[in-house]
């Protein structure tokens, strides 16, 4: 198996840097993968361009930046701007046009109402970065459902693991369609 | 057990100048605890740099010899890591209120159980006479030859503002209350503060005409009252003696205590 | 306890090593990108009785680490580039007290407040003669989450061992990046306790009167042994003195104990290096994109190998001597203007054959750069 690289953009408060570290401990700790993640941020706590790159693979994995990503998500138009042209040929760009009107790239681009459909369907903005973890985990197919649910247990208490798991089901049947 | 148990007589004879008023606080703060019975392995001395600092080298206790303005610094991780020691603190001026000034203050906040004693001879002397954040207006020194336009500090307001929850001041003259602050300081549990008033002949004395160490101390008798005496009210410009706060505040290290319940629990929950 | 696997930040896998070790007091001041190993510490530490205090500056937090050594804990702080600067007085007087204390240095750009959210190899110098005067000291670095893990181990281990202040020269990549790390279990690591006087209590103890080997038992603050301890320097009795011949005797004592002990100090990695044509030296997050070329290289049948700096102070001159003199380049990897490519040239025969691929721009040293620099001195063209 190549290494699998996917960079998560968005902006500070999103979640996406969560989301991020949830796939990467996943693969390392539940489906014995080697991961990294690394992130870039500037001063800002809330706001401003966030990135997190995520590597699985395998094997050993040395340099920890990605250059050019099979998966790209961008949750604002700021880092859809910044970030649509980085994705190798071939690889996919998902946004939710709520918050990004897209432009004409190279890559697959799947545009997704991750917001408003977990909204709906969970009734928690909050776990919007969830949603977007379950359409990332749907497309790359490179870990265990069962593996980032686990990570939820260890992570956050019983109630949130629910809502959790409904939103991240949520972002996997939006592939799905 | 006799003072002169308390004294490291290999290290002898110090390096203060004659007519030094740095002596009579070490004789005072020996004679306290002495009075407390205290053991000597349960006291550290931390000191920083200065004429005062070297106080420390002669007494039979642990003894750490610091960086200017860092006694309290130092002094904090020695308590904080094993509370159960009495931590005292000998400062100069210009080591506990111009280099040290903030350590001063946050010691004073944390109300951490120590004593901090400022002998405050208003001058920096180890390195030859220049002024300090104790001077104030009008003080001639090496530094301050056209005399001094600073301001200067009130220890006993900086300590109060900050939190300390004994302060206390006295002079090297009245020989007696070093001894019973610095007693009563030691006793206090939470940070104590003792300003004593002691003289430079050698540096304060000269750049200020004053004639010798007899006419210091007559000042010091002179030009001091205690707190909340008529004589002060009649005279502003005398300068107040006695125990300024003592107050009841939990202690740095027994909330600490709390911390380490509440982490506790969180393993066991 | 038994092993544990984790996914974790650098910061976080220093933690775990510090804990490991046996740190038992932290005092520090907020400082980007350090600042995880304060909150996660603030956490733990207390959790087995341990102290943890936020000081009110840099400076106070170095002088607590020492005044809590002297008691006897396992003493620690965390900080980056400006506040590393504000540490350098108190890390002198740790190695002239000869006190036990690790410091970490998540290294940020610089100088002055720089880049606080990007990385950079800056400091290497620093670390070495921040402080003022003749002195040795110990720095280390790591380039991958379990590396972190046990060379914070070391880093204690050493501190006590050689009863010095040690420096893990981390940075902003390794310091914030997750990987997994295997937590071992007890005792599996090992872990060194500082040598204890055993002179009874009403005999003379000398607290710096060193062993045959070098060493000075230590005796706890509030133990029956009193002694003085100074940033002057002392006699055997921690008592200040300014007699020549003692003066000169300390000085030798303070930097030969760490100089002339590489074998336990001197740590290293070495991959491909037996017929290598093309060193890479490197050391903290540069050794990843170095050895991800060397990887690179060898699947093409270029015979590249790399010698990862573990251990930079003192700095490895036999080993870097030795490896490089065998090699027909050597290309020094680092996020700095060329620190230890000067330390490399000075340990070489041939200075000319050593080159440079750096970055100081806050960003990684990436792939193509060293790529590029390969290809050029390799003869491949530009």
């Amino acid at each position: 198996m190549d290494s699998y690289k996917i960079v998560f953009s968005g902006s500070g408060g999103q979640g996406v840097i969560t989301a991020a570290i949830v796939l990467a401990e996943a693969a390392v700790v539940y489906d014995k993968l080697h991961a990294v993640q690394a992130q870039s941020y500037g001063p800002e706590a809330r706001g401003g361009a966030t990135r997190s790159d995520v590597i699985i693979s395998d094997e050993k994995i040395n340099y920890p930046k990605v250059s050019s990503p099979n998966l790209l998500v961008c949750l604002t138009q700021e880092a859809y701007n910044k970030f649509s042209n980085i994705v190798m040929p071939g690889g996919m760009i998902i946004t939710d046009p709520k918050y990004v009107v897209i432009s004409k790239s190279d890559a697959t681009q799947l545009e997704l109402p991750m917001y408003d459909t977990v909204v709906e369907k969970v009734g928690n903005p909050i776990c919007f970065n969830t949603c977007m973890l379950g359409v990332v985990v749907k497309i790359s197919n490179m870990v265990k459902v069962e593996s980032i649910i686990k990570v939820f247990e260890s992570r956050m208490p019983q109630k949130f693991v629910e809502i959790n798991i409904k939103a991240l089901k949520v972002g996997m049947e939006l592939v799905s369609k | 057990m006799p003072v002169k148990d308390y004294i490291r007589k290999r290290f002898f004879p110090h390096i203060w100048c004659p007519g030094c008023g740095h002596g009579i606080v070490l004789g005072g703060m020996l004679g306290a605890i002495e009075e407390l019975g205290l053991k000597k392995k349960d006291v550290v001395m931390v000191s920083g740099i200065g004429c005062s600092s070297r106080i420390v080298g002669y007494v039979d206790f642990h003894t750490l010899h610091t960086l200017h303005g860092r006694a309290l610094a130092f002094a904090t991780g020695v308590k904080f890591s094993r509370p159960e020691l009495n931590v005292i603190v000998p400062m100069g001026d210009g080591d506990a209120t111009a280099i040290g000034g903030n350590h001063f203050i946050h010691a004073c906040r944390r109300n951490i159980n120590m004593t901090a004693i400022v002998m405050n001879n208003r001058i920096y002397g180890m390195t030859g006479g220049q002024f300090s954040p104790l001077s104030g207006p009008g003080i001639y020194a090496t530094t301050a030859p056209y005399s001094s336009i600073d301001y200067d500090f009130d220890i006993v307001e900086l300590a109060r503002g900050s939190g300390a929850t004994f302060v206390a001041r006295t002079t090297v003259y009245h020989v007696n209350e070093v001894k019973d602050y610095i007693k009563k300081a030691i006793q206090h549990k939470g940070f104590s503060v003792v300003e004593i008033l002691s003289q430079c002949p050698t540096y304060f004395g000269r750049k200020n005409k004053l004639k010798d160490v007899n006419e210091m101390l007559e000042y010091f008798k002179n030009n001091t009252t205690p707190v909340g005496s008529q004589a002060k009210k009649d005279n502003p410009n005398l300068i107040e003696r006695g125990i300024f706060v003592q107050i009841q505040k939990e202690e740095y290290c027994d909330k600490y205590l709390n911390v380490i319940e509440a982490a506790s629990k969180e393993v066991k929950g | 306890m038994k092993e544990k696997i984790k996914f974790v930040q650098g910061n976080e896998a220093c933690v775990e090593g510090a804990l490991y070790a046996g740190c038992n007091f932290f005092a520090g001041y907020p400082i980007t990108p350090s600042t995880e190993i304060a909150e996660l510490l603030a956490a733990r530490l207390p959790q087995s009785g341990g102290k943890f205090i936020q000081m009110e500056d840099e400076i106070a937090s170095m002088c607590a680490i020492i005044g809590a050594s002297l008691t006897g804990s396992k003493t620690m702080t965390a900080t980056s580039g400006p506040g590393f600067s504000l540490k350098q007085e108190a890390i002198g007087y740790a190695i002239m007290a000869e006190i036990p204390c690790v410091i970490a240095n998540v290294q940020r750009g610089g100088p002055s407040t720089g880049t606080p959210t990007h990385v950079s190899q800056g400091d290497v110098m620093q670390a070495r003669w921040g402080t003022h005067g003749d002195h040795a000291i110990v720095a280390m670095t790591a380039s991958n989450i379990q590396d972190v893990f046990e060379i914070t181990i070391e880093a204690f281990n050493i501190a006590e061992t050689f009863r010095t202040p040690v420096i893990l020269l981390f940075d902003e990549v390794v310091g914030h990046m997750r990987e997994k790390l295997v937590i071992p279990e007890k005792e599996k690591l090992q872990v060194i306790e500082r040598l204890r006087t055993s002179v009874p209590p009403g005999t003379d103890y000398h607290p710096y009167f060193p062993r045959k080997d070098g060493r000075l038992p230590m005796s706890d603050f509030g133990g029956e042994h009193r002694y003085n301890v100074t940033g002057l320097f002392h006699d055997m009795w921690g008592f200040p003195t300014d007699k020549p011949e003692i003066v000169h005797n300390l000085m030798r004592h303070l930097v030969d104990k760490i100089e002339n002990d590489p074998k336990h100090i001197c740590k290293t990695k070495q991959y491909f290096l037996e017929d290598a044509k093309t060193v890479l030296v490197s050391y903290g997050a540069s050794a990843r994109t170095a050895l991800e070329i060397v990887n690179y290289s060898r699947m093409r049948d270029r015979k590249v190998g790399l010698l990862e700096l573990q251990t930079i102070w003192p700095f490895p001159k036999e080993i870097v001597s030795k490896i490089c003199n065998q090699a027909e380049r050597v290309i020094v990897v680092e996020m700095n203007m060329g620190q230890v490519l000067e330390l490399v040239r000075a340990n070489v025969k041939n200075p000319e054959k050593v080159y440079l691929c750096n970055r100081y721009d806050g960003n990684l040293v990436n792939i193509d750069d060293v790529k590029n620099v390969l290809r050029v001195v390799e003869g491949r063209g530009i």
